[in-house]
């Protein structure tokens, strides 16, 4: 199959940037999306053009280093699936694909299609832990911990800090990544001494590196991978406004 | 790394209110006041339908209420207030919230965002908020001042109310069709999305269906009274 | 040797630090023994700690919070995207929560039998000492394994283990666990003790004094060249697996850290062991980037099948019982579909090479779950591996609900790297390798779960002991010689200038895919003499090429992914050689090594214990590497040859 691709080029962040269309003829549906753009890579490189820069690195939808808004969709219109993870047999022949950078102040560009995402990684600092040196610990099954509580906890801590959720609210807000990573601690016995500073510092960072507020429109979810559900937002406000009310 | 953002990393430390979630958590609670107004205020328009005694004693009713206690008004102009302070504080959460969003994205995606949510009534809280807005004031004017109303304010209610959607005025009424239609869209994702910021959501199905049942009952209570009048069936 | 092949054999070395008496006392004696720095002494040390995965993000975390000066490098954008992440099934532990006669010394033993008798019994009981140590420090960091309904950790049995000590996080173990790694590095790194550099990619070691002192680096978004020095360097790079192209492993998996090191003097031990994991999803065409692994886990309910006669094109679902041949459980009858990854990957391939594979090329077998699904009906399925069988689905486009999955064998880990001693301290003092990037404990063949077990067990609990000795014995390690920095430096900048001016025809990409594809049909599950001279006749040749005839676009400055990937590329070329030469020189099977010419009857890998129970300790010389042998002794486990018949 043949694509034409309008890819966003931006050469380093204080470039201004612009779309680029280009052609990419024989693409095999059995392609991976990224695997499309090496095909791209490989031939821009040997006429002497720049290639397209694009974060990626496991390429099995774990490591979270992927990403780019698709048509308009965080790593495109497949539920549950990582840009790596895209397909072409989702595409038609002939179709014109717009390829662009998340798109967030917290986010800025660094090229083309890659930002720079520590702003996620100041929100774990803020609190996104529980501390413990090692060799301290106790035994495993010192405290047992309800079944359902250890699946909840489980279900927020997939998440893979891609960013889709950021890219996809309409308010460029990063609540489902803070509460996702707040839930999962909050739901475990281990996680209850910082339970309550925890929440606060995070959504406070969070908010200290200009992510907009949560307005429950469920973009993020929706997008997500790994389909991080809306209620750990909920869990967030009410640990974040219990922690408040200290 | 080199380009680290030059945003402020040190957490803020302007308080609750400053905090995004503080915002949120004031317009969940000033909605929860507006929405019990619009459950009392749409139960008294239905008196309508009983006549125009009650419902013009109903209007009496609402100044009266605490009186001899009280001196007349004195309840009504505690609920005014109550009101008044809900819209301004639900608005200006709004307007930082939003200001806050458009700084988070300042360069906007060139291709259309598709919904994936599929959530219309979500995309409509901030033009639809203005809509409201527009006409609470309107609405104001017309029935409770009477200043735009054809009787003007010394008429009965009910008779600015008939005449206030008249046939002859149906730009009105459509203007409250349309505004009804926004509150409604407004509830459906306000009442579920206030219980979520408040983090009292569990169960979504359930929740959203029940916002949109309490949404739907609200918006036809409130277009009962101008269709019944445009079909003749109060006057 | 013969023509092609040049190497020489030196002296004989040996691992000094484990201590000598009862194989259970050794840690405790050598944890004793070790010399402690003084908590003032330790804001003064500074420590590199280069790679952020499970073993680095956790040493980095652990020495962070024990007071040293720590410096912590990654190539990707956060330290959370380590390929340890995408680690699938599991991590080993002697718990025995099951009472099912598990034990420190019964991990031991299996993972020294399943190394096939290549690695050092005093370091694998180490490991499965520690081992214990790992789940607790897991679960206080909020490590949500899977529970039972009691609330207690569930396990299961996993890679043909008769016990149950597997713990996982569904099929997402690895995640898990290098999760709760970053959270403890994010926390040093916020108070402080750590220094984060993302983006930034080791490009050379500097060596004064004879001490490992720092490294040079490059930013991989303004292209600067940077050296950072320190007391001690420790590297936890990974793998090498991306040598042969196509593999498990992330895009951005590569030697060059470790490489760089071995060229400035740290030895490189077996680099041949290589695992090929034998469920992963079959190559569907030349663009082809990379392979995925499907969780080993199938193996329990799916069994595996090709047709009796090759060249049979009908559907798997036309094809009758009688006509299928289940080949695992018709060789291997009492472990059946269970059989360890080497035996499964060889026997995969063997039957594809009679022309029976199936799928584009010929090179798949079919996993069936028909009697799965039959047995336990699609729920009971769905549930252990709804997640698994969604993953094929996306990657294929097929549905293993209703036709069999096809399947491969693929390159998943590296059991070869530098060598270390009991220490964990490489040939060059100063120099700790620690992970995967290592060779120390699974011999030549890893055991399912264990490689999160090993990296763990290095940055939790053995570095920051290890390291500790040596920087309390050195007492100050003097200044950096300002030479060897530059010259460090300067072989850094040479390399990259080089590759930017050749500008030929070819992209690095595509000599990487030669070079992998030629590791692979040479160098791959089956070696021969022959193969293996072939391809050191072809890797120069190829090398040789490239330099002459890569296209590098762009410039140094800023960012530029094509210069990254073609220097890696460089590196590659040099370790496929030093892999070649160390299959060569070996010369009997084991473990995920082997050579054809060392099978017996039934054409089972044949260890040769006598000429061969050693570790091959390659060091880099300009004429050839030099062999030096460490010689290996069991005095806990007997050296019996493997069966699972």
């Amino acid at each position: 199959m043949n694509l034409t691709l309008k890819i966003w080029r931006q050469n380093g962040p204080a470039d201004r940037g612009r779309m680029v269309t280009y052609r990419v003829e024989d693409v095999s549906p059995d392609m991976s999306f990224l695997e499309m753009l090496d095909v791209l890579n490989e031939r821009l490189i040997l006429e002497g053009d720049d290639p397209v820069a694009f974060d990626h690195d496991c390429r099995e939808g774990i490591c979270g280093m992927c990403g780019m808004v698709i048509n308009g969709v965080a790593h495109g219109e497949q539920r549950a699936t990582t840009t790596c993870q895209l397909h072409m047999r989702h595409f038609e022949d002939g179709a014109v694909v717009t390829i662009e950078p998340w798109r967030a102040a917290p986010f800025p560009v660094v090229k083309d299609l890659v930002v720079d995402r520590s702003s996620f990684d100041r929100i774990i600092q803020a609190g996104g832990f529980i501390s413990v040196p090692a060799g301290s610990a106790p035994d495993a099954h010192a405290i047992p911990v309800p079944k359902d509580d250890a699946d909840a906890a489980f279900d927020a801590a997939t998440c893979i800090g891609c960013g889709a959720c950021v890219a996809a609210c309409p308010n460029g807000s990063a609540s489902l990544f803070t509460a996702a990573k707040i839930t999962h601690l909050s739901l475990l016995p281990q996680g209850q001494p910082e339970r309550a500073s925890r929440a606060k510092a995070m959504v406070e960072q969070m908010d200290a590196e200009g992510f907009g507020g949560c307005t429950n429109t469920g973009e993020c979810t929706a997008v997500c991978p790994k389909g991080i559900p809306l209620d750990t937002i909920a869990r967030m406000n009410a640990e974040f406004l219990k922690a408040s009310s200290k | 790394m080199a380009t680290a953002p030059t945003l402020p990393h040190a957490a803020h430390k302007g308080g609750f209110y400053a905090s995004s979630n503080g915002k949120k958590a004031l317009m969940a609670v000033t909605g929860a006041v507006l929405v019990l107004f619009l459950v009392g205020h749409m139960l008294g328009n239905l008196k309508i339908f009983l006549g125009a005694g009650s419902f013009n004693h109903y209007a009496e009713w609402l100044r009266t209420v605490g009186s001899p206690a009280l001196p007349n008004r004195t309840l009504l102009t505690i609920a005014e207030i109550v009101l008044a302070l809900a819209v301004v504080l639900h608005m200006w959460s709004a307007v930082s919230l939003a200001r806050r969003a458009a700084k988070a994205r300042p360069v906007k995606y060139a291709a259309k965002r598709k919904s994936q949510a599929g959530g219309y009534a979500t995309h409509t809280m901030r033009y639809g908020g203005v809509i409201i807005l527009l006409f609470v004031i309107w609405h104001l004017l017309d029935l409770t001042f009477g200043v735009v109303n054809p009787k003007g304010g010394d008429a009965t209610p009910y008779d600015r109310v008939v005449a206030g959607f008249d046939p002859s005025r149906w730009w009105v009424t459509v203007f409250y069709l349309v505004a009804m239609v926004m509150v409604g869209l407004h509830l459906r994702h306000g009442l579920w999305s206030a219980l979520q910021t408040l983090g009292l959501a569990h169960r979504y199905a359930a929740l959203k269906a029940g916002s949109a049942v309490i949404a739907t009952v609200l918006v036809l209570g409130f277009v009962a009274v101008p269709i019944a009048v445009m079909i003749g069936a109060v006057k | 040797m013969k023509d092609n092949v040049n190497y020489t054999v030196g002296e004989p070395i040996r691992d000094t630090k484990a201590p000598e008496g009862p194989i259970e006392d050794r840690w405790d004696t050598r944890r004793f023994q070790a010399k402690l720095v003084n908590p003032a002494n330790k804001r003064k040390l500074t420590v590199i700690v280069v790679g952020t995965g499970l073993a680095g993000g956790s040493a980095a975390a652990t020495l962070g919070e024990l007071g040293y000066k720590v410096k912590s490098f990654c190539y990707q954008d956060s330290p959370r995207r380590a390929h340890s992440i995408a680690a699938q099934g599991g991590i080993n532990a002697a718990k025995n929560y099951r009472g099912d006669g598990d034990s420190v010394y019964r991990l031991f033993y299996d993972t020294v039998k399943g190394g096939d008798f290549r690695a050092r019994e005093s370091n694998v009981y180490r490991l499965a000492q520690v081992s214990v140590n790992i789940i607790d420090q897991a679960v206080a960091q909020g490590v949500p394994f899977a529970r039972e309904y009691g609330g207690l950790l569930d396990t299961r049995s996993f890679g043909g283990a008769q016990v149950s000590r597997t713990f996982y996080a569904r099929g997402q173990t690895g995640q898990q666990l290098l999760l709760g790694a970053y959270s403890a590095l994010e926390r040093q790194i916020a108070a402080g003790t750590v220094e984060m550099h993302t983006r930034h990619e080791m490009l050379e070691l500097v060596v004064s004094g004879g001490r490992a002192r720092g490294v040079v680096v490059r930013d991989m978004v303004t292209g600067e060249i940077e050296t950072h020095l320190a007391d001690a360097v420790v590297l936890a790079t990974g793998g090498y697996g991306n040598v042969f192209f196509l593999s498990t492993n992330a895009k951005g998996c590569n030697t060059t850290a470790i490489w760089r090191a071995h060229r400035r003097g740290a030895l490189f031990a077996n680099p041949c062991f290589t695992q090929i994991h034998p469920t992963c999803i079959p190559v569907s065409g030349d663009y082809q980037s990379k392979l995925t692994l499907m969780s080993e886990s199938l193996r329990n309910d799916g069994r595996v099948w090709v047709p009796a006669r090759g060249g049979d094109d009908r559907r798997p679902a036309d094809i009758p019982e009688g006509e299928r041949d289940y080949y695992l459980e018709r060789i291997y009858p009492a472990f059946g579909n269970l059989v360890p990854r080497d035996i499964a990957s060889r026997a995969a391939k063997n039957v594809c090479d009679e022309g029976r594979g199936v799928g584009p090329g010929g090179l798949g077998v079919y996993l069936d779950f028909a009697d799965a699904i039959g047995r336990l009906g699609r729920d009971a399925v769905e549930k252990k591996y709804g997640n698994l069988f969604e993953m094929y689905e996306r990657i294929t486009g097929e549905n293993p609900y209703e036709t069999p999955m096809r399947i491969y064998p693929a390159v998943h880990y590296t059991m070869g790297g530098l060598w270390v001693d009991y220490d964990l301290q490489s040939t060059i003092p100063g120099l700790f390798v620690i992970g995967e990037a290592n060779f120390s404990d699974h011999g030549a063949n890893r055991l399912g779960a264990s490689a999160l077990m090993q990296g763990l067990a290095d940055g939790y609990f053995v570095l920051p002991t290890t390291l500790g000795d040596y920087l309390a014995g050195a007492g100050g390690f003097g200044e950096v010689d300002e030479k060897a920095v530059a010259e460090a430096e300067i072989t850094v900048r040479e390399k990259i200038e080089k590759l930017l001016c050749v500008n030929g025809t070819r992209t690095a990409d595509s000599y990487h895919r030669e070079l992998g594809r030629l590791m692979w049909d040479y160098c791959g599950m089956e070696r021969t003499d022959e193969s293996l001279r072939k391809a050191l006749q072809r890797i120069p040749e190829l090398r040789e090429e490239f330099w002459n005839n890569v296209k590098v676009p762009g410039d140094g400055e800023g960012l530029n992914q094509a210069l990254e990937r073609a220097g890696r590329v460089a590196d590659f070329f040099d370790l496929a050689e030093l892999m070649c030469i160390d299959a060569l020189h070996r010369t009997e099977s084991c473990g995920g090594h082997f050579r054809a010419e060392s099978q017996d009857a039934d054409g089972e890998a044949l260890r040769d214990d006598e000429h061969f129970a050693y570790v091959a300790a390659w060091e880099w010389g300009p004429d050839g590497p030099v062999l030096h042998k460490e010689d290996l002794n069991y005095d806990y486990v007997k050296m019996t040859q493997r069966s699972y018949k």
